[in-house]
């Protein structure tokens, strides 16, 4: 693990290759985290080729699935979730942009599970982050990093596309 | 009334009334039950949002449309929740309502919906209940239904979008009807350009001009070029206090039927909050007609309901606001 940040356009490619090595003719169904992993899934799905992926990009809101409703009340609001195909008996390949603690993926995967029962899923993050919580893991990683709890990744989706960027609490 | 229905920092703690609610808490209201609107197409309509919370349907007064859609509100974002039909239990054996309400509170309840047929019952409950409860207005007396009136403002919006253009016409017995009231607030908070209310003198309130509508008594006239027609229901005790000669005569007069529709704008659409009464108000042909969106107002009521429910309860957070 390392303690700085790649160039992202180096990350999404080496995730594209691995993406292209490991999945290749399993017909994936694309679902993006909102709305980090949703930027992250286009991009990757741009880098590849137009039919490598079955149908339209997927997107999940997973507001109404966190574990933290009690604690801090409802989350800002965002686009719904949206998944415009069947999932039954299918892979997918799940994007979110940073795997943390890991309640993100475990709240998506709940989700995925009331929409039907899936044949496989895969995770692919751009930043798999030291600090997890729960017994999750990713399969295809931008990059992984080592990072103190008071530093936090932000990624964000400006003029000049997606940018990455790392955070300490006292700044 | 004062505005003990939100939190310090402006959430909706309880919704008591659309009175005194500012335009943006009510287009939350209604951009929140878009995104949950979706989860009545899924294969597995539930999310676990409040899983854990105990909800308490009080219903002191009749009620199939709005019970049933606050019901599965609730059921939809897995609360536990419990329909009590008041009127038939407990106060009838001589329990106070405020004794009721303390059982009902000591089962560890998170929220009360309430009807009651007394103007004011749920703002009552809403002042005594514990500081972590909260109270959902399913319609008090005349004075207020705040869920009708936004899942109303929610369908109208789904086919009109912007509200300052719209020219709104409301039918009917306005002077005894909460769903009105609370119309007439929603409408002019979200700013609608034109709000007309039509109807006999006798069910017209007399301060009607201080509420900012125009008032027709004539319903051609009334009816001429608006975006949108809410109908209402004409309570038939209403006809005992010979305050109408008779339901036939009303129709008359006042039913909204094909041929008065025409005097709308031809994508006008058709509002009416149910029970409807067939041959009163409204003909068969208008209410099952192509401009009619009555049954979609019952789907919508559930998205309109599960966001008030997730905003109250969601405003009672440990750590506030996120």
């Amino acid at each position: 693990m390392t303690t700085s940040l790649s160039n992202i356009d180096t990350l999404l490619t080496s995730m594209a290759n691995d993406i292209r090595h490991q999945l290749a003719d399993k017909n994936i169904l694309l679902i993006g985290i909102h709305t980090g992993g949703v930027w992250v899934a286009k991009a990757l799905a741009e880098l590849l080729d137009d039919d490598f992926f079955d149908g339209a990009l997927g997107t999940l809101n997973i507001a109404y699935y966190r574990d933290d409703f009690t604690r801090i009340g409802m989350h800002p609001q965002v686009a719904p979730s949206d998944l415009p195909f069947s999932i039954d008996d299918r892979h997918l390949l799940l994007v979110d942009d940073v795997l943390h603690s890991g309640r993100t993926v475990r709240a998506a995967l709940n989700e995925i599970f009331d929409y039907g029962r899936p044949a496989r899923v895969s995770l692919a993050v751009l930043i798999e982050r030291s600090g997890r919580e729960l017994p999750i893991r990713a399969d295809i990683i931008g990059q992984s990093i080592n990072l103190t709890d008071d530093q936090h990744i932000k990624l964000s989706n400006g003029d000049d596309g997606l940018q990455l960027e790392l955070r300490s609490n006292d700044q | 009334m004062t505005n003990n229905q939100l939190t310090e920092n402006g959430q909706l703690r309880h919704f008591l009334t659309i009175e005194g609610l500012k335009r943006p808490l009510l287009t939350e209201i209604m951009d929140r039950a878009e995104q949950f609107s979706s989860i009545g197409n899924r294969q597995v309509k539930k999310v676990p949002l409040l899983r854990g919370k105990t909800i308490m349907n009080l219903f002191f007064e009749n009620s199939t449309r709005t019970r049933t859609t606050f019901e599965l509100a609730a059921k939809r974002l897995s609360a536990d929740v419990i329909s009590l039909n008041i009127s038939t239990s407990a106060t009838s054996k001589g329990e106070s309502l405020l004794d009721t309400l303390h059982n009902l509170e000591a089962m560890h309840t998170d929220m009360f919906v309430v009807r009651h047929n007394q103007s004011g019952a749920a703002e009552f409950i809403a002042q005594h209940v514990a500081p972590h409860v909260s109270v959902i207005n399913a319609g008090d007396g005349c004075h207020a239904h705040p869920t009708q009136a936004m899942l109303d403002m929610f369908t109208i919006r789904r086919h009109k979008q912007h509200f300052p253009d719209l020219r709104v016409a409301i039918i009917g017995d306005i002077l005894h009807s909460r769903v009105a009231r609370s119309q007439i607030q929603a409408l002019s908070t979200l700013g609608v350009g034109e709000i007309r209310v039509i109807g006999p003198k006798t069910l017209l309130p007399a301060d009607c001009q201080t509420l900012g509508v125009h008032v027709y008594h004539d319903l051609d006239e009334g009816l001429r070029d608006v975006d949108v027609i809410m109908t209402l229901r004409l309570q038939n005790e209403r006809m005992q206090g010979a305050l109408l000669p008779s339901a036939r005569e009303y129709f008359q007069c006042f039913g909204l039927t094909e041929e008065k529709l025409k005097l709308a704008k031809a994508d006008a659409i058709v509002l009416h909050p149910g029970p409807i009464n067939r041959g009163v108000e409204i003909a068969s042909t208008v209410a099952d007609g192509p401009q009619s969106v009555i049954l979609e107002q019952v789907t919508h009521g559930i998205a309109i309901r599960m966001a008030v429910m997730t905003m109250a309860l969601g405003s009672q957070a440990e750590e506030g606001v996120l």
